[in-house]
């Protein structure tokens, strides 16, 4: 529920894992099934002497991200040192952006609490690298060591950060499934790679200060720490215990955060230029990246709408996802549009969502098939959803299926006959129904279905019963 | 030097036989100048060599390099304990550069600890002693460099220089040392002090050696981002003389805390200089005096972050008694830095930390601008084409001296580090001698202009003996 006195923002970490190599080097990014330690080099292991030196292509990507979310692009952007000690970064600076981020001032549209079209201010997105990672034998705290994995050291991330607009932990995963949305449009990140995105949160109540739950890699570990946050916060208050401004951990097994530092534990991580780097005149870039720029989804969504004549909200279910956005479009160009647009976001999204499965699990060519047999009436919409099922739960294509299945519609000659013998076997519910109870049709329908295993279509069953029983 | 050298290898002279006798001078040297020794690879290469000889600006020379640069195979510790036993598992660019020319590498040269000195005495190793009066200081940071090859411990070396860390001891030890424009050479393997103000550079007998070696390192490197592209001539362009060449002579570089012998040598030098049809004039830099402080708030605040990556973890000094890591890594480095580089730490994170940033950092930065404009102005088309200077305020000074006061030491760097916060050349060339220890003259050129500098830098070595001067024996 929206409140009016919550106020969240969010600072997203993205990995643009789609590049080939790393931001300062020319390691691989592939680095995901891989033995720790085999993806690096003296350079992002910090090794005396070394000097970083700019992936372009990664600038290009975060120019991308930075116009897709609306930002202005600055014409000349600078690196930074963030310097802390911790023993997954081996130069004990990260490389960031700090004065002179890459993209200042962008928006975005996300489904507010109350359904309607909401504006989300971005406030900035800049580049970084990638820490390495902490690896412990067992748990983190029986372990009596920690090993690192140096592999991700040096991986492009881009963080962007909103303005405090959201008002909910719906809206907050909202915003976040959106923006997930128009990266992966925008062909520079793959969400399903572990540690892709990774969100720290900031949450106060009007008139209080702020908490950060940092690092949280899952939408719904967002939304479900920020909604604990909210209750803790409201009972400390009722309490007259006054929030102070602090970072907060997320435990995700218990579903709660904790206190880690207060501000006045805060670092201080005494920023300067990265003199090893120069700074990058990018505005000359612009013009082409954006010529570049891919269809995003509000831009599908409504040619969805123009072009396919199909309503908004199936428009809006198709493109909210990439895949299932280019899965439409494939079986649109060969199948009734609108029909598509209702089997593929009403019934093919909801089977596909229930086995927690992409959509690369079904075929579009099925599809087509599919719709092809609902457009010939050869299968019934009760058989055409058992067919989507049987191909996602066992696998075949739709025809085997359906005859394997004895999916196919029941012939008008074979329906006909189930009727009649419904309507001598029933006599009970005939004299019901003569005796002026209309409702009691629907049990001989009910059994000329039985007869036809399903394969009658419903409505024509109906019909024909609705006849059988006036000429009698 | 190295022409001669050549000459003689290229005749069939053995390389093991010359590589050999600079081992023996070296291990019966007392001068500390070496910290490592690659014998065996150096040999073992010599012995290649001499059975089938390749090309290459530096066939079979041998060259000493400085601790802070990266050589493959080859311990690079920087003169320090935290980086004690640290074996790169790569190569600088400059020392790829030198192996492609034919290049030897024989070992690597003492220095002040991460290059954070003016004298080569805050080496863990003990300080390296100057060949002309071995109770003085070499100069630093590059004093063994310098040292070898003053005493022929070496024909030429590689140095690097943040403040005045190749001309000053150079200067100390009567040889050329050459500090190139910022960005002319890939500092990719240099172990960094402070990235913004430091080159590699050559420190050699003569200054054709000097053009010689940075005929091979000078260059873009697409692995350092701050590197651009040379194009060459720094042999070719050596004999062009200084006949029209306009002198000028900064006036805040002369006076009160300079040696009066050094002042003549230096006014002497001028002299030659006009006599050998240059012209001179004096021009002023007014923003000198703020440039010591400038410089090192700059270099400290860098070298605190850049040091930062030393805890031990992952190589150098462990002390064999880990507990959790706060207490490993802090023990680690209380032991493994000495006091020198502990101040430069603790001041260079007080410089960038909240609230102090803007009036230190930030304003060096600024004070920085001003001195390359006051340079870029006096050597702008219409004024002077190089500036001359005295390296250094006085001649070498005894070891323990000065080390018991860091201010008194800092202030020694007072002609040297306007250079690299101005990021322009200039070379330090010997002129004469004061109670027997070297003096040396800086020639400043326009940013690239090494071709100018060493043209100028060789027509005086021409005409004057100094440079042929040798140490006595010193074994």
């Amino acid at each position: 529920m929206a409140e009016k006195d919550v106020i969240i923002g969010l600072e997203v970490h993205v990995q643009l894992n789609k590049l080939n190599s790393k931001l300062f080097c020319g390691c691989s990014t592939d680095y995901h099934d891989s033995p720790p330690n085999t993806h690096t080099c003296p350079v992002c292991l910090g090794l005396p002497g070394t000097l970083p030196v700019v992936n372009k292509r990664a600038v290009e990507y975060a120019i991308r991200v930075a116009l897709a979310l609306n930002c202005d692009i600055q014409g000349e952007t600078l690196f930074y040192r963030k310097n802390y000690y911790y023993p997954d970064l081996p130069k004990a600076f990260q490389i960031t952006q700090y004065d002179f981020p890459l993209g200042l001032g962008g928006h975005i549209l996300i489904k507010g609490e109350d359904g309607e079209e909401k504006t989300i201010r971005i406030t900035r997105v800049h580049m970084e690298e990638d820490p390495g990672r902490l690896v412990h034998a067992g748990t983190i705290d029986r372990a009596k060591y920690s090993m690192v994995d140096y592999n991700r050291c040096g991986m492009p991330l881009l963080e962007v950060v909103t303005e405090p607009d959201l008002r909910s932990p719906k809206e907050a995963r909202s915003f976040l499934d959106k923006l997930r949305n128009i990266l992966e449009y925008l062909d520079v990140f793959d969400g399903n790679l572990e540690g892709a995105m990774r969100i720290d949160s900031n949450i106060s109540l009007v008139g209080g200060e702020r908490a950060e739950v940092k690092n949280i890699s899952s939408h719904k570990g967002v939304e479900k720490a920020l909604a604990y946050e909210i209750t803790r916060q409201r009972s400390a208050r009722r309490r007259g215990v006054a929030q102070v401004q602090e970072t907060r951990h997320y435990d995700e097994l218990r579903s709660i955060t904790v206190s880690i530092r207060t501000k006045e534990e805060a670092h201080d991580y005494r920023y300067f230029p990265e003199p090893d780097l120069v700074p990058m005149r990018i505005a000359d870039w612009v013009p082409r990246v954006e010529a570049e720029l891919p269809e995003l989804p509000d831009a599908k969504r409504e040619r969805f709408v123009a072009e396919y004549g199909i309503a908004d909200d199936h428009a809006k279910s198709l493109t909210s996802e990439i895949r299932v956005a280019n899965f439409y479009e494939d079986v649109a160009k060969r199948a009734p549009p609108r029909l598509a647009a209702v089997w593929i976001a009403d019934v093919l999204k909801g089977e596909l969502n229930y086995r927690d499965v992409t959509i690369d699990k079904f075929s579009p060519d099925h599809m087509v098939e599919i719709l092809g047999m609902l457009e010939k009436r050869t299968i019934t919409e009760k058989g055409a959803v058992e067919v989507i099922r049987i191909i996602l739960d066992t696998g075949g294509d739709p025809s085997e299926v359906v005859e394997a299945g004895g999916l196919a519609k029941a012939e008008d000659d074979a329906v006909k006959e189930a009727v009649f013998a419904a309507v001598a076997e029933c006599s009970q519910a005939v004299a019901d129904y003569r005796s002026g109870n209309e409702k009691a049709i629907n049990f001989i329908v009910g059994m000329v279905m039985k007869k036809t295993r399903g394969r009658a279509d419903p409505g024509e069953a109906n019909r024909l019963v609705k006849e059988a029983l006036e000429e009698i | 030097m190295l022409r001669e050298l050549k000459g003689d290898l290229a005749a069939g002279a053995s390389a093991e036989e010359r590589v050999a006798s600079l081992f023996e001078k070296i291990k019966k040297s007392k001068l500390n100048a070496y910290n490592i020794l690659s014998e065996d690879s150096a040999l073992k290469r010599a012995r290649e060599f001499d059975k089938a000889p390749w090309g290459g600006l530096m066939a079979g020379v041998p060259i000493a390099i400085k601790s802070s640069i990266s050589t493959r195979g080859i311990e690079t510790n920087c003169s320090s304990r935290i980086l004690s036993g640290y074996v790169p598992p790569y190569d600088a660019h400059v020392i790829d550069q030198l192996k492609e020319e034919g290049a030897i590498i024989i070992g690597k040269t003492n220095m002040d600890e991460f290059a954070m000195g003016t004298s080569t005495e805050t080496s863990y190793f003990g300080p390296t002693r100057n060949p002309w009066d071995t109770d003085r200081v070499p100069g630093g940071s590059s004093g063994g460099s310098a040292a070898a090859v003053a005493a022929g411990e070496a024909p030429c070396a590689l140095g690097s220089d943040t403040g005045g860390s190749i001309r000053c001891p150079a200067s100390f030890c009567g040889i050329v040392g050459l500090k190139p424009t910022y960005g002319l050479v890939s500092r990719y393997g240099l172990v960094s002090y402070a990235n913004s103000l430091e080159q590699i550079g050559p420190l050699t007998a003569n200054v054709e050696d000097a053009a010689l070696v940075m005929e091979v390192i000078a260059g873009h490197d697409p692995q350092d981002s701050t590197s651009v592209n040379s194009d060459g001539g720094y042999i070719s362009g050596l004999g062009d003389g200084v006949e029209g060449l306009v002198c000028g002579v900064p006036k805040e570089y002369f006076g009160e805390g300079v040696d009066p012998l050094v002042e003549k040598a230096v006014w002497d030098a001028i002299s030659k200089l006009v006599e050998l049809g240059a012209s001179w004039k004096e021009v002023s830099l007014p923003h000198t005096k703020y440039a010591l402080a400038a410089y090192y708030i700059i270099a400290m605040s860098e070298a605190s972050s850049n040091l930062a990556r030393f805890d031990g973890l992952r190589y150098g000094l462990r002390l064999g008694t880990d507990q959790d890591w706060h207490t490993t890594f802090s023990e680690i480095r209380a032991a493994g830095f000495g006091s020198e580089v502990k101040r430069r730490i603790l001041l260079g994170t007080y410089a960038l930390s909240a609230g102090y940033y803007g009036r230190y950092y930030l304003k060096a930065l600024k004070v920085r601008t001003l001195i390359k404009q006051d340079f870029e102005r006096v050597l702008a088309a219409g004024g002077a084409d190089i500036l001359v200077t005295p390296t250094m305020p006085f001649p070498a000074f005894k070891i323990g001296e000065r080390i018991e006061d860091p201010l008194s030491l800092y202030m020694a760097d007072v002609f040297t580090v306007p250079i690299n916060l101005a990021g322009v050349p200039a070379i330090s060339v010997p002129c004469g001698f004061a109670g027997g220890l070297p003096i040396g003259l800086q020639i400043i050129g326009r940013h690239f202009d090494e071709i100018g500098v060493l043209r100028t830098a060789k027509a005086y070595e021409d005409a004057t003996p100094y440079h042929e001067a040798v140490p006595k024996e010193v074994v």
